[in-house]
């Protein structure tokens, strides 16, 4: 009986180690990951590389450092006035998220802001509230 | 006691080990005929995709006729959709791109938003996605026979207000053949069902 008792918490101890593993090496901002692979991935492509001429790209974008103060409102409300990201023309509806709050939105903005060559100075909970409360 | 121990090691090493991108794909196997079959004085009678009329991004008037002795892929979408349908488009343009110089395999994408997606819209969409005719149409019609024939093309569509957009619908990618069976379809989110897909495609352009 102890043997068994000893054999499923080895089991155990094997399977948390390794899920917590996974989740520390993989990226410093879990929820700003998930958080984006759930809203915006699915038209701005999983690694941010956007769809041809109708998706604008994440990915090393011109437009996110451009455009800095309007990103928390550009997620929450959507957009749809013509846009140019690195160089390409883009129009197209983009959907509001509004059901996620500021710190989802802050989350978000971490992410994709310091992923895929993007290296941009970290946004502060302070930044994104000023910059919500001041959408149209 | 012994004996479950190993049971359960056992137990574990069969759930670890089991890979669904090692299951081997069968080159030779014939792509089936899917859908109800009926049997008609001894006769099999297969399912056939509906018979369709609409309109495509350049204003054409399209029917089966456009596809006639040549095998077709058909999805269902709509430009504004929030949710699949661009994960679909990607997986879709990779498929095309793979049959560049597979002339004969055409293209259907059936809008249901009759009612936003107007023809310059299609027109619009197809050029943004650097795709169109003459292999890809992207068309619109009356919107009952939309959602009527969708049961057909194994495809689900209906409004519903509380889905994002509008809409409910699926993101598979529907294979038809010269003769109008239906012989394959993949979920088109899914890249690895699409590689399948790919795959299925390959083989029936093979066949006789
Ligand atoms: C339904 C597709 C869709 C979804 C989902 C979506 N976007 Fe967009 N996004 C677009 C389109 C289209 C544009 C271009 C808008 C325009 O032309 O006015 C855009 C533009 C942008 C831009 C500015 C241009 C650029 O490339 O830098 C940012 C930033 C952005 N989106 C971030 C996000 C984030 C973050 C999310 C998730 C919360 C998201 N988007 C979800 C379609 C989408």
């Amino acid at each position: 009986m102890k043997n068994s008792i000893i054999y499923f918490l080895f089991i155990g101890a094997t399977v948390l180690v390794s899920g917590n593993y996974a989740c520390t090496i993989s990226s410093p901002n879990k929820q700003g990951e998930n958080l984006y692979l759930a809203n915006c991935a699915t038209c701005h492509g999983d690694n941010g590389e956007g769809l041809r001429n109708l998706y604008p790209p994440l990915a090393d974008a011109d437009y996110l450092k451009l455009h800095r103060s309007e990103l928390s409102c550009i997620i929450k409300n959507g957009m749809t006035h013509p846009i140019v990201v690195n160089g390409k023309n883009f129009h197209m509806p983009m959907p509001a998220a509004d059901k996620l709050n500021a710190v989802e939105i802050h989350n978000i903005l971490n992410y994709i802001c310091n992923s895929w060559d993007n290296e941009m100075e970290y946004f502060t909970p302070k930044e994104v509230e000023s910059q919500l409360k001041k959408c149209q | 006691m012994k004996y479950c121990f190993l049971f359960i090691t056992a137990l574990l090493f069969t759930f670890s080990c089991v890979d669904p991108d090692k299951v081997v794909y069968d080159e030779n196997a014939r792509l089936p005929i899917l859908g109800e079959r009926a049997f008609v004085n001894g006769d099999t009678v297969y399912h056939t995709a509906p018979d369709f009329n609409f309109i495509n991004q350049d204003s054409i008037n399209i029917t089966p006729d456009l596809f006639a002795n040549r095998p077709y892929i058909v999805d269902y979408f709509f430009t504004t959709c929030p949710t699949i349908c661009p994960r679909v488009k990607a997986e879709e343009i990779r498929v095309f791109d793979h049959f560049e110089k597979n002339p004969t395999l055409g293209f259907l994408s059936v809008s249901i938003d009759a009612g936003k997606d107007k023809v310059y819209k299609l027109k619009d969409y197809a050029d943004k996605l650097g795709v169109g005719t003459p292999r890809w149409h992207f068309v619109t019609g009356d919107e009952d026979h939309i959602y009527d024939i969708a049961n057909d093309f194994f495809h689900i569509a209906q409004k519903d207000p509380d889905a994002p957009g509008g809409f409910d619908h699926d993101g598979r990618l529907i294979l038809i053949d010269k003769n109008k069976n239906i012989r394959a379809f993949c979920d088109g989110t899914d890249p690895k069902a699409v590689d399948i897909f790919i795959k299925d495609v390959e083989k029936l352009l093979r066949e006789k």
